[in-house]
């Protein structure tokens, strides 16, 4: 079973919390986390509701293996209608707190309504009620963090909430948990923050039961462990190096996205990369990184914990950034730098911080910062609109400054609030913004990797690159290799990619186990646990479900197959350089094929009978 | 014939002391094949997993041929890694 059987409503327009029963018909289709949600959602939510008003939902959402002992088990999403693309958003985060909402006994939250005042929800196991967080609101995460930490005097409580950023409106603002891990994507903090729900503290002690086959259950995971510590990657790179090991690689083979993607190398990539990290600074002798750190249950470890260089303009006379914190990622380490062309390791970490304090998307954040450099080296926006801040590329004065005000929604920071999209449209240049559905582009440049180009315009959340991750075979040759400048294939492995993430974005795993894992290693744990069966078949059908049913929800919001594009730059501009060179995004020869093998008509709609082929609701 | 050597992540440390941003300019005297050049460097073969020569892949088969690498070609070699 793994399922506590069992979630809680919260309505905050009227202040109760009531326990229902899970819907088991559902989790045995769509098993849990990102699909059970997803189901639940498209059952209460008019798809054309406003995402920002007292009729959207929110729903806070665990796997049947979030809590469990399986390696990278502690994954929660959150699930609601994203006020940045107007289409579902699902956005999924590690640290702790979703371990311990399964362990408190409960599935899911779904949150409804708007609390006429600022609250938090607080859950001690069985027990959960609707505080008053009056002197909460206007603090940060870390603030926020802290006082509930001191108010309730157990240092194991888990809190997730949001910040100033979201309060300010922010569309891009995430929902923060365990300090710096976040739900980070399409603007579901400013949902959260729009509802007046301020934070969720959690306290769970019941443990994690109802394993269907315990004994099996065990064995299995126990094989599966053993093989992602074999694994190179997942054994030794991912600890040593997290995901930042890849600004390197993406660099050298000419699809690093730079200076809003007007370039396809960046030539300070290397002083923010993985490996600039491990080096001893000449200030202190000490390297930007201090160690690696696990979510629960995570046997891989990739996050990286680091400091900045306390002599730094960024902090020199601020000692609360002086310790160690959540530091640079990947997607984040390229829109703060490569994007927006700084190439100041320390300044990026410092951004990186506030994004962490105050609940900000790096990505969009950084992608959107990289747009208003671009306008404003064109004389669009002007040091009047900055509020004199001379916001060219490449400059971490102009980058620390601006993200100071965004963090707290101040000044040309309401602006860069707005996203890419809204900003761009504002000052009369919506060429300009790097975005689908109005979500910014992660740090894969499509011209260079053929199948991100699909990816990124068929996701169901706007431009992201967890939801088709086929970096892993164009680059990496995982699970084998394929040619990134070919468009031959793409459709194909853009849909198997798809359909396994969101089947394990359903089970409470991590996505990052599929650099050793496949759908033959994570089917036997979840059929040891779950009751039905579960095989690697099932699970795959279970994804294409689950992408289906999302996809069928932003039909229904209004969204088009006019939606499934690529801004121009990347359709009409050849890459400047590398291998790609002169090279667009071939989206238009990936793209019939794509919805022809989705079962979808040519304008992108779901079928009758794909409809009936997965049982979607009509 | 002059090319640049790059050697990333766990590799690093196979690099002279002299290496400055994971990249050394290494002087060939003949045209000489990926492999030969990554045993010269004790970079262990099952290692050199990803290997690009310009930015692009070379498959493991074409690291045997002497002719691969040309005057000026940057080559650039990881072990197994990922992220995202």
């Amino acid at each position: 079973m793994a399922w506590t059987r069992k979630f809680l409503r919260v309505n905050l327009t009227d202040g109760t919390i009531k326990t229902e029963a899970l819907n088991m018909d559902w989790a045995r289709e769509y098993l849990g986390q990102r699909g059970l949600a997803t189901r639940y959602f498209v059952a209460e939510v008019d798809p054309k509701v406003d995402a920002l008003g007292p009729d959207n939902k929110l729903i806070m959402t665990t796997g049947p293996l979030t809590g469990t002992m399986a390696s990278t088990g502690g994954r929660y999403s959150v699930v609601t209608k994203s006020p940045l693309t107007g289409a579902i958003a699902c956005s999924n985060s590690g640290g702790f707190i979703g371990a311990e909402m399964k362990n408190a006994g409960w599935d899911m939250i779904i949150f409804e309504g708007k609390a006429p005042s600022p609250v938090y929800l607080y859950v001690e196991n069985d027990h959960a009620e609707l505080v008053p967080a009056d002197d909460l609101w206007g603090k940060s995460v870390w603030a926020t963090d802290e006082l509930l930490h001191q108010k309730y005097q157990d240092p194991q409580l888990r809190i997730c909430c949001v910040g100033r950023s979201a309060e300010a409106g922010c569309l891009y603002s995430a929902i923060v948990n365990d300090l710096h891990r976040a739900a980070g994507r399409s603007g579901v903090g400013t949902v959260m923050a729009s509802k007046n729900l301020k934070a969720v503290a959690v306290r769970g002690t019941k443990g994690v039961g109802n394993i269907k086959d315990p004994i099996r259950f065990m064995k299995t995971v126990a094989e599966q462990k053993k093989v992602l510590a074999d694994n190179a990657v997942t054994g030794a790179g991912l600890p040593k190096y997290g995901t930042q090991v890849l600004m390197n690689v993406i660099n050298e083979m000419g699809a690093l996205p730079t200076r809003n993607m007007r370039e396809v190398k960046f030539e300070g990539a290397h002083a923010v990369s993985g490996e600039a990290m491990h080096e001893p600074r000449k200030s202190d002798g000490k390297p930007n990184l201090t160690r690696n750190a696990g979510c629960f249950g995570c046997t891989i470890a990739c996050g990286r914990i680091s400091t900045i260089d306390r002599g730094h303009f960024s902090v020199e006379t601020k000692p609360e950034y002086w310790g160690n914190s959540g530091g640079l990622e990947y997607e984040a380490a390229w829109a703060l730098g490569p994007d927006t062309g700084v190439d100041d390791l320390n300044a990026l970490t410092y951004v990186n911080f506030l994004c962490n304090e105050d609940g900000m998307d790096p990505i969009s954040y950084g992608a959107t910062v990289a747009a208003a450099m671009e306008l404003y080296e064109m004389g669009v926006i002007t040091q009047e609109d900055t509020g004199g801040i001379e916001l060219k590329f490449g400059s971490a004065q102009a980058l620390v400054a601006v993200t100071e005000l965004t963090a707290k929604g101040e000044g040309f920071g309401k602006i860069l609030g707005l996203g890419s999209k809204r900003m761009c449209e504002k000052y009369g240049h919506p060429e300009l913004s790097m975005t689908v559905k109005g979500q910014e582009f992660p740090a894969y440049d499509p011209r260079g990797i053929q199948g991100m180009g699909l990816t990124y315009a068929t996701s169901n959340r706007g431009a992201c690159h967890l939801r088709s991750y086929t970096v892993s075979s164009e680059v990496l040759g995982i699970p084998f290799k394929t040619d990134p400048l070919a468009t031959e294939g793409k459709p194909e492995l853009v849909i198997a990619f798809q359909d396994a993430t969101a089947a394990v974005d359903s089970s409470g795993l991590c996505i990052f186990t599929t650099f050793a894992w496949s759908l033959e290693n994570i089917a036997p744990q979840i059929d040891a646990a779950c009751e039905g069966d579960w095989s690697v078949e099932k699970c795959a059908e279970l994804g294409a479900r689950v992408w289906n049913l999302e996809r069928d929800f932003n039909m229904r919001a209004g969204l088009t197959s006019a939606d499934d594009t690529l801004p121009p730059r990347l359709l009409k501009d050849g890459a400047n350089t590398g291998p790609a060179q002169g090279k667009v995004a071939g989206l238009a020869e990936m793209l019939p094929k794509y919805y022809e093998l989705r079962g979808w008509t040519t304008e992108g709609q779901l079928t009758p009978e794909t409809r009936a082929r997965y049982g979607l609701p009509s | 014939m002059n090319i640049t050597l790059k050697l990333y992540a766990n590799l690093s440390y196979l690099l002279p002391v002299h290496a400055k941003h994971n990249a050394v300019q290494v002087d060939l005297l003949e045209p000489i094949s990926i492999h030969h050049l990554i045993d010269l460097y004790h970079v262990p073969r099952e290692q050199a997993h990803l290997v690009l020569v310009n930015g692009v892949f070379i498959n493991p088969e074409e690291r045997d041929q002497v002719d691969r690498l040309k005057q000026g070609d940057v080559i650039a070699i990881w072990p197994p890694v990922a992220g995202g």
